[in-house]
């Protein structure tokens, strides 16, 4: 590897005193001064009805209430891979809590008065509240009768008629002969109920038309020009169209998927075009937070498996029906990009993969941390476990047999990247002490280690793009302009390092900040763990461009050998000439001058742009080959050593360890914050969390008493982040997203352990300590 | 509604306020006092994000009615400081303890007002302090590790 000074180096975050100062601000901090307007959300008390009427009288009554606003006003469908939603709603409510009618009022405190007052006449109808029974091919309950009316991307294959809004199906080799091959099969199901994101912040948006016609809107949101295009789109039948259109995204207070794409924005954005001239915001409540944004999809899934005596795969079936929800223009890619990777980190030439993408009356599924690997991962790693068991290997043996290689054929058909999975596991099993079990500390308890393996690859379209402005200051710092948001992940300050490592310029002498689409160039979504890789090439070239104009510059200005420059602290310097040193200030806008009093060069603006041109999502739907779909695959591993009690079921997370590798980690300090806060988030999910629905589609917890996620007395005893680095060829010095990956081996792995402190096998998530203690006591 | 009229220490500065009788502390903090540190996560003391000093004592500044507050001190983020950033904070920066910063105010507020009362807190009373600030993002090590640093127990 070559010499970095910036890149792989724990650069202090450039949002870091912001951040720590109480300074930053967050959607909710910007003021918008006496004439903001507030709006509250007349939501469906009912899973599945039809809207016979909706009386605003009394609630215009009220002294404050400036309008009140309903599906009538905004007949617009939306969506961001499948036009299946409304601004709000039109003839019927899918879920409870989905946004009836909007009050507009003075201040909040009014608008939620009336928004009570608000009379909706429904026929109530039965709802389709569980998956399997949706997705029968003549099911009770139809929850879209107008999906053959919907417009979607290519690769969607939805079933106008049914309940199924996808179907992935992935085909290779020949799974009859697969199994006829084995010496064992074994068959089983998975259950993976709902979970809720759970950033602190909740949604946020305030819209803004203004007398002229443009429309701003500031949201809190991981896809500014995503939501800038969907609005534009939707609202294109009231004039509107992109050049109109501004979205500003300040400091985002976590997304884990849960801020991507558009879904309570909408109504910020549409809700201003009825009262031009006043800024309207909507903020979600933390209720309103659990139930109408996205939730992560619950799925059942049955996975089938033959096996060699020495562990070797020869067949897998493996089908997935997910609960996507009332709403799936997001979720239904999830259902998607898990269908083509469903054979988890392994080589496997006989396989059948169906990934079924459900609508049922509950609230709308989309992204989530993980994407869809984590559900799915949760099956296939377990089962991997079960096998070893039933066949006497050891389950890293097993493992280590089937490990996909760089080069192996992936389930679709393309060849998988370099990557370091067998280091991976072998680093994460050293770290917890694989061979050295500890004692129990008690009679009652028991101790078991865990091990489960991962991948994941981004999930986006295949023309998906960053792209980047850099420009300078008259001191010589920079300013980079890009797209892609601050979530927390560190992206500010990883583009800082990357155009550092190029220009020579420190980090501290560069400002990154998030986006305005008017002013920032295009980028896609902060979504898939793509950022580092896609908008960090983006940054590269940028970088490499202002570099070459500043050669340029120095060239034509001074007559010097262009070969023989580069760039050190902030100057020009020549490798034929040492005594030469041109500080970038000198020069950077104002140019060089020349004998005669004029002048060479100007403003130096770098511009980076990046598509992955090999993308393709186009394939044989019967069996999904012959494209390209995902552009590489993260991989790694985790594994853990548990105390499990076996009087109250309660597991104590001795050591946790995750090995992922980064390709090359651009900021050692964040990558490994994305390891050690992953892990918790995912051992939670399989510790404690999950959504509870009553038998009318009606959400149980949703607020942070009865949806516990962890505090700070919930960590493990001792967490060990390992970072891998086996360069990805076309990322930016190597480099490849972690972000999503740090959660998806937390499920299985525990329950690996589980098993093998006290021989229970729990299929079924979250493996609470009840659920513990009624398997152990045997009712 | 009729107003109350409140005086309170609003970070170091005796304040004259006109508050509504249903109106929050927190409320009145950003609203009308523009001091937007405390944030709103939950709206019902589970999640921290508001916490304020009160009195020198760590509270949800959501849970407390705005014309309690007569007579009381408050101190938010902005206030402790106003004279600088703290050893504390200078630690979380140089540990980057934190990730989307939402959290940061309360989480920062509520260490504070640990390390004001115990200078060398063991590891259990810091996760005591800051238990019940949420975090989603950094599985709290980063920041338990920052508040160890100073006060003198740094093992990392």
């Amino acid at each position: 590897m070559d010499k970095l000074k910036y890149v792989g180096k724990s650069a202090l975050r450039v949002d870091g005193i912001e951040k720590i100062s109480g300074a930053a601000k967050f959607i909710d901090d910007i003021e918008f001064g006496p004439g903001l307007l507030y709006a509250a959300i007349v939501e469906s008390p009912h899973a599945y009805a039809r809207i016979r009427g909706i009386d605003p009288k009394k609630a215009l009554a009220l002294d404050g209430v400036v309008k009140v606003v309903t599906g009538r006003d905004f007949p617009y469908r939306f969506g961001l891979y499948m036009k299946d939603r409304w601004v709000l709603a039109q003839d019927s409510v899918r879920f409870v809590g989905e946004q009836v009618a909007a009050v507009i009022a003075r201040d909040k405190r009014t608008a939620l008065r009336a928004a009570k007052l608000v009379e909706v006449d429904y026929e109530v109808l039965e709802p389709m509240l569980e998956p399997l029974g949706a997705a029968g091919s003549e099911p009770p309950v139809i929850v879209h009768p107008e999906l053959g009316d919907y417009s979607h991307v290519p690769w969607f294959f939805p079933k106008p008629g049914t309940n199924i809004a996808h179907h992935r199906k992935t085909r290779k080799g020949n799974t009859d002969r697969g199994f006829t091959a084995a010496d064992f099969v074994l068959e089983d199901t998975y259950t993976v109920p709902r979970f809720a994101h759970c950033a602190i912040e909740t949604h946020g948006a305030v819209g803004l038309y203004d007398h002229s016609g443009r429309l701003t809107v500031w949201t809190a949101s991981q896809s500014p020009h995503t939501q800038r295009h969907v609005f534009a789109e939707t609202l294109a039948p009231l004039g509107l169209t992109h050049k109109d259109v501004r979205v500003i995204t300040p400091y985002v207070g976590g997304g884990f998927g849960g801020k991507a794409g558009v879904t309570m924005e909408i109504l910020a954005a549409a809700l201003a075009t009825s009262v031009r001239g006043s800024p309207v915001k909507v903020i979600w409540t933390r209720e309103q937070e659990f139930y109408n944004t996205y939730q992560r999809q619950g799925v059942i899934t049955k996975i089938r498996t033959g096996f060699r005596k020495d562990g070797t795969i020869t067949a897998l079936e493996h089908t997935l029906v997910w609960d996507a929800g009332a709403y799936v223009e997001y979720g239904a890619n999830v259902v998607n990009a898990v269908g083509l990777s469903a054979t988890g980190p392994y080589r496997i030439d006989n396989l059948k993969i169906d990934s079924i993408c459900v609508y049922t009356n509950l609230p709308p599924g989309g992204p989530y941390r993980g994407f869809g690997y984590s559900e799915m991962i949760f099956g296939l790693e377990s089962h991997m476990n079960m096998a070893a068991k039933k066949l006497g290997l050891d389950p890293i043996a097993i493992r280590k047999k089937n490990a996909i290689k760089e080069g192996d054929t992936l389930a679709y058909g393309a060849h998988m990247n370099p990557n370091g999975l067998m280091q991976s596991i072998d680093k994460a099993a050293k770290a917890i002490g694989w061979n050295k079990k500890p004692r129990p500390s008690g009679p009652d308890k028991a101790v078991g280690r865990g091990i489960a393996l991962f991948w994941k690859a981004p999930a986006m379209p295949p023309n998906a793009s960053s792209s980047v402005f850099l420009k300078f200051s008259e001191d010589g710092s920079i300013n980079i302009l890009a797209s892609a948001m601050e979530i927390g992940q560190g992206f500010l300050t990883a583009m800082a390092q990357i155009a550092a490592e190029v220009l020579a310029v420190s980090p501290e002498r560069i400002r990154v900040e998030t986006p305005d689409t008017d002013r920032n160039p295009y980028e896609w979504q902060t979504v898939a763990s793509h950022i580092t890789w896609s908008c960090g090439n983006a940054v590269r070239r940028a970088a490499l461009d202002a570099r070459e104009q500043i050669f340029d510059v120095v060239e034509r200005g001074l007559r010097l050998d262009r070969d023989a420059l580069y760039l050190e602290k902030e100057c020009v310097k020549s490798r034929t000439d040492a005594s030469f040193s041109l500080p970038l200030r000198d020069f950077i806008i104002n140019g060089i001058m020349q004998e005669d009093g004029t002048f060479r060069g100007g403003p130096v603006v770098g511009r980076g742009m990046f598509m992955p041109e090999f993308s393709s999502a186009k394939s044989n739907p019967e069996t999904s080959q012959g494209g390209h779909p995902n552009v590489h695959y993260t991989t790694g591993a985790g594994a853990c050593m548990i105390e499990v009690d076996r009087k109250t079921g309660r597991v104590k997370v001795l050591k946790a360890a995750l090995a992922v590798d980064g390709g090359r980690i651009i900021n050692p300090s964040l990558a490994k914050g994305q390891v050690v806060g992953g892990l918790l988030q995912g051992l939670a999910t399989v510790l404690y969390e999950d959504m509870r629905f009553d038998s009318k589609g009606r959400l149980l917890n949703p607020n942070f008493t009865d949806y516990k996620i962890p505090t700070a007395h919930d960590l493990p005893d001792e967490v060990i982040p390992i970072l891998v680095e086996v360069p990805q060829p076309d990322g930016p010095f190597g480099a490849r997203g972690i972000g999503e990956h740090t959660m998806i081996p937390a499920a299985p792995m525990i329950a690996n352990a589980l098993d093998d402190a006290l021989g229970v096998r729990i299929k079924s998530m979250p493996l609470t300590a009840e659920k513990i203690a009624r398997a152990l006591g045997g009712f | 509604m009729k107003k109350i009229t409140i005086k309170a220490k609003i970070n170091g500065e005796q304040r004259t306020l006109e508050v509504q009788p249903m109106e929050t502390l927190l409320e009145v903090l950003r609203e009308t006092l523009g001091l937007k540190s405390p944030k709103c996560g939950c709206d019902r003391g589970d999640c921290g994000t508001c916490t304020v000093l009160y009195d020198g004592r760590a509270v949800r500044s959501c849970l407390i009615l705005a014309p309690e507050a007569d007579g009381r001190e408050i101190e938010t983020l902005e206030g402790i400081c106003r004279d600088g950033l703290t050893p504390l904070q200078k630690k979380m920066h140089e540990l980057n303890a934190f990730q989307c910063g939402f959290c940061a105010p309360g989480m920062i507020v509520s260490a504070t007002e640990l390390l004001r009362r115990n200078k060398k807190p063991s590891e259990g009373d810091i996760k005591e302090a800051i238990g019940g600030n949420l975090c989603r993002c950094t599985g709290y090590e980063p920041i338990i590790d920052a508040v160890k640093a100073v006060s003198g127990k740094g093992r990392r």
